[in-house]
């Protein structure tokens, strides 16, 4: 695999402003702010974090679906480059092509009226990537094949399958136009935990045969944790932590990622009360505590962090993170 | 122990378009007060639907079996749930004996009344308390439940909540006609993992304190696992596997309860690669004959298990599986 950057993210934010609010300001949702990510080529990079962490629209921004706000977001895929903030109409046309998302929902994705075969070729047939009508059923049996649709498959409608099957068609509608850079927004969450496990398999095949890169936004840790290679952790907007996925389930850095560990049910049921349990809830992205994010649900926050907002440190082995007192914990964990 | 809830024999089909659909097959078991049972299954696999059958909350297509005996022990005795026809009748169950909370709080208040006056309803209905002493417990449940500045909250309408907010007003709602068992049907599914960690937390004190038996059903056997003290797993309508919790987690016998353990990503150990469960759970309406997870087993008895619906056999101490991998008729 290369090491080439496929998506470079510098200083990113995302606002959002509301209406109402009276006289005065009108406030702001500050979704992203300030973020800074290396997305390699051909990685599958997962983004963590809760509802309201921004990671949905963090991963929007990066397909050109919100308007950016602040920072530069550059995709470099060895044929072409673009600048998302200030791409033309004809550019951002063919970065559709190449960057491409799955939904969540496999429900609400798929459109009741048309068969799985026009759903699979309606991104074709929309970017004009193929001439002649055989042209287009080659392409769409030769995804439907990988995602393990057969040809009666494609003569039905999508209210006929499981939601499996139903994601699996959502699957072969974004990659029929054979894109390089796939943002998997919660593709896993709706499904029942037996079901999950193929559709994770289906796309970690896919992404090493078709050489793809795949931002996975998920909640779920232990998803994460098995299918990608790099995770980043956000919290109000904010990366907290990004780390090769061994390392941050291993040795996590910010309290808020072993918070996040240290929360997922274990599966014995002796670990019962081992949990560090989180006090207090997200605070709303209109009105962010002052300095770190984080600190309203702190356990080891002091003075500094209330002041000052912790910036991105390295700290070794592709491991960052933005805590004021890593290394302080780092020595005497117990904090 | 004291026994809370016999339940035996319980069928419940629907009349649908499409013809009669079973939803429930056969399920029987049984809950003492002060402990909490899981109900483990994925979609479709009547989990939800046996627990509203428990308050007769079905709707009105549904048909339950002639054998079906629900017996609630109360202080003034049993009740036989199924015998109840009447709305007065059900009063003593809905919302009175037993109380239920659901996965998704914001669609279980109405919108348009303060939480206070949606808790002193339900308190008037079921105690004859005034509706000053209806507002002091409400808000003392608040309070309770981790509800900061309760008063305030009170005079609040759901929206103004937070989704962890409102699940513990809903929590707080259900207990405070102090019912003999809860029935929490995913209450901790829409949550985020952190408030999730907090509702559970919260859930153990209460029973602790009060004492009544939990029905708790979630599709997620981690949950399962830092609460319940026993487990029913289902799959289509029936029930495949039931005992304590350590011993179906850690030995369990059924391929349907060994292929969900497999399936979940799990922690500990990154390089074991997931392993779904081969195929898709089957339409109710193409229920499989014998046991209805042969279709998808990889152990399955050729001849036998699609043709026989197994029995429950004795596993271990209270651990038992309907699996003919355990039956006599395997074994020979």
């Amino acid at each position: 695999m290369s090491e080439q950057t496929l998506i470079s993210v510098r200083d990113l934010s995302v606002h959002f402003g509301l209406r109402g609010g009276g006289f005065g300001e009108k406030p702001v949702v500050r979704a992203v702010e300030g973020v800074d990510l290396e997305i390699a080529a051909g990685s599958f990079f997962g983004l963590v974090g809760e509802s309201g962490s921004g990671k949905t629209t963090l991963g929007r921004a990066l397909l050109r679906a919100v308007p950016i706000t602040r920072g530069d977001v550059t995709y470099d895929d060895g044929e072409v480059t673009y600048d998302l903030t200030a791409i033309e109409k004809t550019e951002l046309k063919d970065y559709r092509k190449r960057a491409q998302l799955i939904f969540q929902d496999p429900y609400a994705a798929l459109s009741p009226r048309m068969t799985v075969r026009d759903i699979i070729a309606e991104p074709l047939e929309v970017m004009g990537l193929t001439k002649t009508r055989e042209e287009t059923d080659e392409r769409v049996r030769e995804i439907a094949e990988k995602c393990r649709l057969n040809l009666e498959h494609l003569r039905r409608f999508p209210h006929a399958f499981s939601g499996g099957q139903r994601q699996r068609i959502s699957i072969a509608r974004a990659l029929v136009s054979r894109p390089r850079f796939i943002v998997a927004d919660e593709s896993v969450a709706a499904l029942d935990v037996s079901i999950q496990a193929d559709v994770l398999n289906l796309l970690k095949s896919i992404q090493q045969e078709m050489g793809l890169t795949f931002l996975f936004i998920s909640h779920d840790l232990s998803v994460v944790a098995h299918i990608c290679d790099h995770v980043a952790v956000m919290y109000l907007g904010r990366l907290v932590e990004t780390a090769p996925t061994r390392e941050l389930f291993t040795s996590p850095r910010h309290p808020y990622t072993k918070a996040l560990l240290s929360a997922i049910p274990s599966l014995d049921p002796d670990d019962r009360g081992k949990a560090q349990k989180l006090e207090g809830e997200i605070p709303s992205p209109t009105n962010p505590p002052p300095g770190c994010k984080f600190q309203t649900r702190c356990p080891v926050a002091i003075d500094i962090c209330r002041k000052q907002e912790p910036k991105l440190d390295h700290t070794g082995n592709h491991h960052n993170v933005a805590c004021h007192r890593w290394k302080e914990l780092l020595e005497a964990p117990a904090g | 122990m004291n026994r809370l809830l016999d339940v035996n024999n319980l069928t419940l089909q629907f009349d649908t378009d499409e013809g009669r659909i079973t939803a429930v097959d056969d399920v029987s078991f049984t809950l003492e007060a002060g402990k909490v049972m899981g109900l483990v299954g994925e979609s479709g696999s009547g989990k939800s639907v046996t627990a509203k059958a428990l308050m007769k909350l079905n709707p009105d297509n549904a048909v339950y079996g002639d054998d079906t005996k629900i017996a609630l022990h109360l202080e003034d005795g049993p009740v036989d749930v199924m015998s109840l026809q009447t709305s007065t009748d059900l009063k003593i169950i809905r919302g009175g004996a037993i109380s239920m909370i659901f996965q998704e709080p914001m669609a279980s208040f109405a919108p348009a009344i303060t939480i206070g006056d949606q808790m002193v309803e339900q308190l008037q209905i079921h105690t004859d308390m005034t509706t000053k002493k209806a507002r002091e417990v409400s808000i003392e449940m608040l309070d309770r439940v981790g509800i900061s500045d309760a008063s305030t909250r009170f005079k609040q309408f759901a929206f103004e909540l937070s989704g962890g907010m409102r699940q513990r007003a809903m929590i707080a709602m259900a207990l405070s006609t102090k019912p003999k068992l809860l029935i929490a049907d995913e209450p901790t599914t829409a949550l985020d993992v952190t408030i999730q960690a907090q509702v559970i937390d919260l859930m153990k004190d209460l029973v602790a304190e009060f004492g009544m038996g939990i029905i708790f059903i979630t599709h997620d056997l981690g949950v399962i696992a830092q609460t319940a003290d026993s487990v029913a797993v289902m799959y289509l309508g029936r029930l495949v596997e039931q005992g304590p919790v350590r011993e179906v987690i850690r030995k369990p016998a059924h391929p349907y309860t060994k292929g969900l353990i497999a399936a979940l990503p799990q922690l500990d150990d990154l390089d074991v690669p997931l392993t779904p469960i081969p195929g898709d759970i089957p339409s109710p309406l193409e229920r499989p004959p014998g046991c209805v997870f042969n279709t998808r087993c990889s152990v399955a008895i050729e001849g036998l298990c699609s043709r026989e619906v197994p029995r429950f056999t004795q596993i271990a101490k209270n651990h038992q599986a309907a699996c003919h991998l355990y039956t006599e008729e395997a074994v020979k």
